[in-house]
């Protein structure tokens, strides 16, 4: 290169010591971890089961469009079919009735602001692990509060069952009267959202709620209590076991699909080396 | 006496394999109207309306009384050989690779004599029973039988090039979860099929039939969903050459006609497992299916559609449904066309509405579902194309020759 | 209705057919059937002195011309006839061109009518031609066994033999005094004796059909001309006489299984035209696509009593120099097949021996001969009969 190589115009930028600038070296050099915690997208992964004269959520498919042949020489693509609530996902208030009225309740108007939270990550591996059918009652929460502190306002609520672990059978657990799998009790759901002011809780599970929770009351008390109050939503989460109980920050940016319900996103975990899984 | 079939042989993997070839498919446009009897499975001779002589071959002018008005009405089927012939020398290939062949001259009891392929147990002034049937070009020839059933009788190597006899051949049945595909895994292995391949969709939901149908001595169960590209193509890498007969039970019924429902979702959801799904299954199997058409004992010979007799002419009560099967009607018909080349025979088995949980509301008469595999097995041994099973698709079928507009307003 | 009674027959007075003309056969030919006629045309005019621009009528009977018919041969060789004629009709095109010919000549529609029958055999026309012969054949016949004519005279062979009471011995004879007759014919393609244990021993066609009961599709064409008579004494050219000559299409529809042709029916027109009594023929050329076929022919012409073929048959020879000369330059068996030449083999063989002109054995003293043709198996029988009597002028 020569003296006359051009100038790079000086754009407005960051306070080079500022705390993103940390964040980047410390992604850099390892101190943060970034964990995914999104299963892969495949026809083979369950979705929720309705009875069949409702409309039923559509499975992941994948076409190709062409794949350096005939249909386009040099290159590969393919074409995806699946519903807002296929794979991992994320519910927007608007999914459940109890959420229809409230502003901005779609996907596509979800605060970026929002999109980034921290996380307080709930081990209920071992009582789920017992009991398929186990609830999330407040008295685990506070427990769990009297070990890790007080769940800040504002934060996601992860609750660990390690059921993204399992094969799909045993992951949608379908029985003769339908699935068996752990979800949050609607005390445990009333005292998250309106006396902690979270952010949103999120499942391994297909979905926030627990699989017999038609049963409860409200029926389906994550999506009834959580979207009436305008929080959201996370499921078929992985990797919930390589979160801290506290201190993982979550980047779950939902598609910006115009009056969208929910969306599959990657969801990403940023931690710090060496936190390790807490126990409700 | 009728020699019975051996069980084939494993195929030497390193050995060609034979391609299919054909006899002459040529007819003129008269005697299609065999054709169509003969994928009925019907007896039928060429009538004149004015005069009523019977004649054979098809003219297109009585031979008695010169009027045109010439259809193929049901004729008593017997008849008498007065002479045969073992063709030993062909200048056509097909069955220059079948020599001998046995044929006949055949006195109908209707009157005209018939040039006739032969059964083994039927012989020069012997009785015969005479049937049209669909040979590898698709196209009517007669066949006589003998008056009734002998030993191993469709183990006749002549007559089992005109049959898709499930016996000692390989079958996949794609969707066993529903009551029909149930019915048609057991039927087949009660007729002496090799393998039966039980198709199995979602494997992580609970499946109560598995178990039972993995019992049945020859069936296996294997992982198909014909609603996903991914999973028909898995199979058909694993088992596809070794499918000799394809049976598609998938079904996906709803009530509903266009306007009350809201959005096309289960519109949608019909196609992919209806029409979708039988374009992925050809394209996954057919080709191999198609090449393996003359492959020995157990040559791929058979491709049946399970569809609703309403893929004919709208049910409005199931309108939406009816016009997926309609969709899969004219599938079918391509199909028909591009397996002509390799003679695998494409059915349609057409039924009424089912004695399943989404005909619940309608009125009897309904199909058992073990009638569907019942009808289903006897078009295979009967070589048929076109199969109408129970009283409502009769109905159908009947209505819709005399007057079409009539049905359409009916329904 | 009306009764419609046949009004008597004219005889063909004044008419005079001669040139016979044989192109020899050849097993393949690489060249059209417009080659093969266009040498026999050459050779009618070679034979007679005429000029091509003479021939004012035109008949010609070939399987292989497609997609041409007789008009636009017209073009193709340059002739410009006032009667044009197109005879594809296998076994039957000789005596069918004949009687037509003669009445276009004798009633001045024509002077001098060439008939020509002529076909090529490229490697695999045979095959073609069985495919696409008749609507029949494609609908009700060819698609089973596709044995050909082989398989559809093996089931009227079988029938017949079951019947009459005949074996695989009589139709020996008739193959055997053919190939006898053929030794001395110039254009058999067959060059080797043949013996009864030969016929009986050799392979299975298509049962009772054995290898040689069928002809050898070739190649070949063969003519002759039909003109007025004072045209060849002219020309001083031999020439020969119908005395009589019948043709019956489809005749016994009923029956189900061909047992006869169709000579029956018009038997006695037949020999009451030429003033002949039944039977009194010095040789008979037969249209011998299978030799059974050719039994049949002899008891239904009158050579021997009804019911009487089997005897008939064990009683004479058939060879040019024995008791009842048939198909006396071998026949389409020894000869070969031409497609449509093989229905003139038998007439041109017969003017041949009634002008003194054999080119193989001379029946002696021929005055009277038979010839008869057969054929146009479209379904399960052969439709055509016909027949003439010729006379030495």
């Amino acid at each position: 290169m020569t003296s006359k190589s051009a100038k790079i115009a000086k754009t407005p930028s960051g306070n080079a010591s500022g705390p993103l600038a940390a964040l980047a070296s410390a992604l850099a050099g390892g101190a943060i971890e970034v964990i995914d915690l999104t299963q892969t997208l495949s026809p083979d992964f369950p979705t929720l089961v309705l009875p069949p004269e409702l409309g039923q959520c559509t499975p992941f498919r994948i076409e190709e469009i062409s794949r350096y042949d005939e249909r386009g020489p040099a290159w590969y693509w393919n074409t995806i079919t699946l519903s807002e609530h296929t794979g991992t996902h994320f519910d927007a208030p608007v999914h459940w009735i109890s959420g229809r009225d409230l502003p901005h309740n779609t996907v596509d108007a979800v605060p970026a602001q929002k999109q980034v939270a921290p996380a307080c990550v709930i081990d209920c591996s071992e009582l789920s692990a017992k009991d398929a059918d186990f609830l999330l009652q407040p008295a685990h929460i506070e427990a769990w509060e009297a070990e890790h502190g007080r769940i800040p306002a504002g934060s996601w609520v992860l609750m660990r069952t390690d059921w993204s672990k399992r094969d799909a059978a045993s992951y949608a657990n379908l029985r003769e009267d339908g699935a068996h799998t752990p979800g949050p009790s609607p005390a445990a759901m009333r005292l998250l959202v309106e006396a902690r002011g979270i952010l949103g809780f999120g499942t391994e599970t297909i979905g926030t709620d627990s699989g017999q929770a038609h049963h409860l009351d409200p029926p389906y008390p994550a999506h009834y209590i959580l979207h009436g109050n305008g929080r959201y939503g996370l499921q078929c989460l992985a990797n919930l076991d390589k979160l801290p109980p506290t201190g993982a920050l979550i980047i779950a940016p939902p598609l910006k699909i115009r009056h969208g319900s929910g969306s599959p996103l990657r969801v990403l975990a940023l931690v710090e080396r060496g936190a390790t899984g807490g126990k409700a | 006496m009728t020699e019975p079939l051996t069980p084939p042989k494993r195929k030497n993997p390193l050995k060609k394999t034979r391609l299919p070839l054909l006899p002459s498919g040529i007819r003129s446009r008269t005697a299609q109207m065999l054709t169509l009897v003969a994928a009925e499975g019907r007896f039928a001779l060429p009538t004149c309306l004015d005069c009523g002589a019977v004649h054979y071959p098809p003219r297109d002018a009585c031979p008695k009384c010169l009027s045109a008005r010439i259809f193929a009405q049901e004729a008593p089927a017997g008849g008498r050989v007065a002479a045969e012939t073992i063709i030993r020398t062909s200048t056509d290939p097909y069955f220059r690779e079948r020599m001998p062949w046995r044929i006949g001259t055949v006195v109908l009891d209707a009157g005209p004599s018939i040039i006739a392929h032969l059964q083994g147990d039927v012989a020069t002034g012997s009785r015969a029973r005479m049937e049209w049937k669909l040979d590898k070009s698709g196209q009517a020839v007669a066949f006589a039988l003998p008056e009734k059933e002998t030993p191993n009788m469709a183990d006749d190597p002549q007559l089992r090039e005109m049959t898709l006899d499930p016996k000692f051949r390989r079958v996949l049945v794609t969707d066993a979860r529903t009551a029909v595909g149930q019915e048609m895994v057991k039927a087949l292995a009660a007729q002496g099929a090799a393998i039966v391949f039980a198709g199995l969709a979602e494997p992580w939901k609970p499946a109560p039939v598995r178990d039972a149908l993995a019992a049945i001595k020859g069936v296996e169960i294997v992982p198909i969903d014909i609603t996903d590209t991914d999973s028909v193509n898995e199979l058909a890498g694993e088992i596809g050459a070794k499918v000799d007969i394809l049976i598609n039970t998938a079904e996906h019924i709803r009530p509903g006609g266009l306007m009350e429902r809201k959005g096309v979702g289960v519109a949608r959801e019909e196609l992919e497992a209806g029409y979708l799904g039988l374009v992925r299954l050809a394209q996954a199997f057919g080709p191999t299916m198609r090449f393996r058409g003359a492959d020995g004992t157990n040559s791929a010979c058979a491709w049946v559609n399970v569809l609703s007799v309403f893929a004919q002419v709208n049910w409005p009560q199931f309108g939406a449904h009816s016009a997926s099967q309609a969709a899969m009607l004219s599938a079918a018909q391509s199909l028909r066309a591009e397996f002509r080349a390799g003679g695998v025979r494409v059915i349609n088995v057409f039924t009424g509405p089912l004695e399943t949980e989404w005909y619940q509301a309608v009125p009897p008469p309904k199909v058992a579902p073990s009638q569907v595999a019942a009808a289903t097995i006897d078009a295979l041994k009967r070589g048929l194309e076109d199969v109408y099973v129970g009283d409502i698709a009769q109905d159908v079928r009947s209505r819709l020759a005399v007057n079409p507009k009539a049905i359409e307003r009916e329904l | 209705m009306v009764a419609i009674h046949s009004a008597k027959r004219l005889g063909y007075e004044g008419v005079a057919v001669t040139a016979p003309v044989t192109v020899p056969y050849r097993r393949f030919s690489i060249n059209s059937a417009h080659w093969w006629i266009g040498r026999a045309l050459r050779g009618l005019v070679a034979a007679s002195g005429l000029r091509p621009a003479d021939i004012d009528g035109l008949s010609v009977s070939s399987f292989t011309l497609a997609p041409d018919t007789t008009i636009g041969l017209t073009q193709h060789y340059g002739l410009s006839p006032r009667w044009l004629d197109h005879i594809p009709m296998g076994g039957a095109s000789g005596v069918m061109a004949l009687r037509k010919a003669a009445r276009a000549v004798q009633a001045g529609d024509c002077d001098i009518a060439a008939c020509v029958a002529g076909d090529t055999n490229h490697v695999d026309s045979f095959r073609r031609t069985l495919s696409t012969f008749s609507r029949f054949a494609q609908d009700a016949v060819y698609p089973y066994g596709s044995g050909g004519p082989n398989a559809n005279f093996a089931l009227i062979m079988s029938n017949y033999l079951r019947k009459t009471g005949a074996t695989r011995e009589d139709t020996a004879k008739l193959a055997v005094a053919q190939r006898e007759n053929a030794m001395r014919f110039p254009h058999a393609l067959m060059k080797k004796p043949l013996t009864a244990e030969a016929y009986l021993e050799a392979r299975a066609i298509a049962d009772p059909i054995h290898l040689f009961d069928c002809v050898m599709p070739c190649a070949g064409a063969e003519a002759f001309l039909v003109l007025r008579e004072d045209i060849a004494r002219d020309l001083k050219l031999p020439f020969v006489r119908v005395l009589g000559s019948i043709e019956r299409h489809n005749a016994f529809a009923d029956d189900a299984i061909q047992e006869r042709g169709g000579w029956e029916r018009d038997l006695d027109e037949l020999y009451g035209m030429a003033g002949v009594k039944r039977g009194a023929v010095d040789f008979i050329q037969t249209y011998d696509d299978y030799p059974v076929i050719s039994m049949m022919q002899l008891e239904e012409l009158g050579l021997c009593e009804n019911g009487g073929i089997v005897e008939f048959v064990r009683g004479n020879t058939f060879t040019t120099d024995g008791t009842c000369p048939h198909n006396t330059s071998g026949g389409q068996l020894s000869v070969g097949q031409a497609g449509c030449a093989g229905g003139y083999l038998g007439l041109v063989e017969a003017i041949r021996q009634l002008t003194g002109q054999a080119l193989g054995g001379q029946v002696k003293d021929a005055r009277t001969g038979l010839v008869s043709g057969f054929g146009m198996i479209t379904y399960d029988r052969g439709l055509a009969s016909c027949a003439a009597l010729l006379g030495k002028a």
